[in-house]
């Protein structure tokens, strides 16, 4: 996946300017904002499962090595095999051997972020082997032949006439003049499309929602049931996750779900739940004959311990997307990479690099939405600070801004010379905006009034007329 | 009034003293009516957030130095920002993290210190308000003061003294105005469709006059108003509740 986050400002404003874009984030706010509250009032608990949410994850993260080594155990006293790939690359390669061993083709894929992470689709393209996405939104933008735009709902920025559209293009094999105009007949036709499919595939790929340490258990959640197609019809099923997607048992695994789908999607619980353990047994009715699990450490274990350590604990729900007041602005696509919204203004600098993703970490007003509703308590606008620490250390921010810090700070510490220097400015800014009260242009002031107007001051600053007051003087 | 009048300091924040002073003596109003005895600590300028939201730590925390120096020896500190008094309460004691001495000292002033409305209709009871406003008013809550200190109910209640104020409560008062400090100026296009938002949600309330704890986002939303040239007022709630109403409001001038 090609990276444009460095153009985020022009990303941006092309998505502003998008009207389809628009109306597709003003659905998303009544759907899933909506949704959300009244399943959250409808638990009085929640704030606590929260609290234990959150323990869970806290306590894996300490222990993470352990964890990680008892599901590796488990999953292979059950006829599994776990891979160890340290970054992206390592992941390709190993899938596509599996891939190859296997003598593969086509593969089936259900949802995965890591997926898009490591760019699994385009390597498998490279070299010869088919990969079909089986949730709809994936496969929407897969024909699409573009990013997802949301880490729950990858198609989210679409308006259904531009799937029927897309539909259109690429079905060749059904009549041309066919309806397309209900969501259940792009559903229908898209199930039709995609049964054959999961036949026709060697491997299946899915992601994972956790992996239990206990048990060996991989946990998937969706609402189509694709990903238990995706698993048990092809005779090789591939897991990819990433290692902080480990929980110690059974039981923490539930009461992360109870607090999983109520954030997403306001649900109390997503339509399938599955839990899958080692290849088919003997006496089983379905499932794959080898089952593969592709651990992906991709930078993450560097953040253990550090200022971003919290960001592990991201169970990908996508509150904070939905809630987000620039993600509900500019959807998705604007931030370049494979995570975008507050999760990703942490998590993508930590992945790609700052230098790349600069601006993810700056292009937040600090409103704190997303650290109100994340259900592992995530403080999302403090590590997006840490960031912006990390860039002025890094003389990464801008000129002008640092310039202007400089001389505010000058000043600040001064405040004798602030008095007078502030008072001059204000002086002149009052007068002059006396009658209108405000400007509609003002030299230096172009980010402001680009968009609004700037109130003039009253003219006298406080400092001064409560000076005066002491004095006696009006 | 009590026996002893309480010893509030007030910290004017740097908007309010250079932008729109009649906050500050709003606020001094209101402070002394409900029995207060009022000084302003004269070695504060700014409390050093738009250094600490930029990555400037050094900075941050040597302005945050110079107002826990000024502010020391006062009983009450106050602040009629919740972004500000946020500042200080919640994340002047996160800047000295390492270093235990100025730690102690920041975690003293920010029990001492309160956002002015809380303050008011809090440990004041609301005393001493008697005001009137002629209109209908929309709460914008701020998202520092909301989210970092929970003020919520506390303007409304003091908003329901107010003779002839009617409050008419926007369906997204909670959600964020794009301001964000420099955020509105750095991305200026983002926070433009972000301020449209809280607009159109404060129009459709129905209220001709909008108010909030925060001088930041009532300059950011009266700019926005204007340049759609609507006639919506947007004044700080101190103002309000003082009743000091008579000059013009935010971005109106005198000259018509
Ligand atoms: S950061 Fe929190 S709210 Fe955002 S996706 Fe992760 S768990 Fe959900």
């Amino acid at each position: 996946m090609q990276i444009t986050t460095p153009s985020f400002k022009d990303n941006a404003r092309r998505a502003l300017g998008d009207s389809d874009l628009r109306r597709a984030l003003d659905n998303m706010k009544t759907g899933f904002v909506g949704k959300r509250l009244l399943a959250v009032e409808r638990l009085p608990e929640f704030d606590a499962l929260r609290d234990d949410a959150r323990d869970i994850k806290e306590h894996v993260l300490e222990n993470l090595d352990a964890y990680l080594e008892r599901f590796e155990a488990r999953v292979k006293e059950q006829g599994g095999q776990v891979h160890w790939c340290r970054d992206a690359d390592e992941a390709r390669r190993v899938m596509l051997e599996i891939c190859r061993d296997a003598g593969a083709r086509t593969v089936t894929k259900s949802k995965s972020m890591i997926g898009e992470e490591i760019a699994i689709n385009e390597h498998l393209e490279a070299n010869g082997i088919e990969p079909v996405e089986t949730d709809l939104g994936e496969y929407i933008i897969q024909l699409r032949r573009e990013p997802p735009s949301h880490i729950i709902a990858p198609a989210i920025h679409l308006s259904k006439e531009q799937v029927a559209d897309a539909f259109r293009q690429k079905h060749g094999q059904f009549p041309g003049d066919r309806p397309l105009d209900e969501p259940r007949a792009l559903v229908d036709e898209a199930r039709a499309v995609l049964r054959q499919r999961y036949f026709d595939a060697d491997v299946g790929i899915t992601g994972a929602n956790m992996l239990v340490a206990e048990t060996g258990s991989v946990v998937i959640v969706t609402n189509e049931g694709n990903a238990d197609l995706t698993m048990t019809l092809p005779p090789v099923h591939i897991v990819l996750a990433s290692i902080e997607k480990v929980v110690p048992t059974l039981e923490d695994a539930a009461t992360i779900l109870r607090v999983l789908a109520r954030s997403a999607t306001g649900q109390e619980m997503s339509v399938y739940t599955t839990f899958c353990t080692g290849p088919r047994r003997s006496g089983d009715a379905d499932g794959p004959e080898a089952f593969h699990v592709v651990l992906l450490d991709n930078g993450r274990s560097a953040l253990l311990g550090g200022e971003f350590h919290d960001i592990l604990r991201c169970i990908r729900c996508g509150a904070c997307l939905n809630h987000c007041p620039v993600y509900s602005a500019i959807g998705g696509h604007a931030y370049g990479w494979v995570y975008p919204g507050p999760m990703g203004a942490v998590l993508t600098p930590g992945l790609i690099g700052l230098e790349q993703a600069a601006d993810l970490p700056n292009a937040t007003t600090f409103c704190g939405k997303c650290e109100e509703v994340c259900p592992m308590r995530i403080p999302l606008p403090k590590m997006m600070r840490y960031w912006r620490d990390r860039e002025f250390e890094a003389r990464l921010t801008p000129t002008l801004s640092r310039l202007g810090l400089a001389a505010w700070t000058f000043l600040a510490l001064r405040p004798a010379l602030y008095r007078v220097a502030t008072g001059l400015v204000i002086g002149i800014l009052g007068a002059l905006g006396r009658n209108r009260g405000r400007f509609r242009r003002l030299p230096l002031a172009g980010g402001w009034t680009a968009a609004r107007d700037l109130p003039a001051p009253q003219g006298r600053t406080f400092m001064r007329l409560w000076a005066q007051r002491r004095r006696g003087r009006p | 009034m009590t026996a002893k009048a309480l010893d509030v300091g007030l910290f004017v924040t740097c908007l309010v003293d250079l932008m729109r002073p009649v906050v500050g003596f709003a606020a001094v109003k209101l402070l002394e009516d409900a029995g207060c005895a009022v000084s302003v600590p004269p070695g504060q300028t700014c409390c050093g957030q738009p250094a600490y939201n930029s990555g400037d730590r050094g900075s941050a925390r040597r302005i945050a130095r110079q107002v826990i120096a000024a502010c020391e020896g006062i009983e009450h500190v106050v602040v009629p920002s919740g972004s500000c008094a946020g500042m200080i309460k919640v994340h002047y004691p996160e800047l000295f993290a390492d270093e235990p001495e100025t730690a102690a000292r920041a975690e003293a002033l920010a029990r001492r210190t309160h956002e002015l409305v809380s303050f008011l209709a809090g440990a004041l009871e609301g005393a001493g308000i008697d005001a009137e406003y002629r209109g209908a008013v929309t709460y914008h809550d701020a998202c520092s003061g909301l989210r970092e200190l929970a003020i919520k109910e506390q303007p409304r209640a003091l908003l329901r003294r107010v003779r002839g104020l009617e409050l008419k409560e926007s369906r997204e008062a909670e959600t964020c105005c794009g301001f964000g400090g420099t955020f509105c100026v750095k991305y200026p296009d983002i926070s433009e469709s972000i301020v449209d938002l809280k607009v159109d949600d404060a129009i459709a309330s129905g209220a001709d006059t909008l108010l909030s704890g925060d001088l930041g986002c009532l300059l950011n939303i009266a700019g926005r108003l204007k340049r759609r040239a609507s006639p919506m007022r947007v004044r700080h709630v101190a103002e309000v509740l003082a009743g000091m109403t008579d000059g013009p409001a935010i971005a109106e001038g005198r000259g018509g």
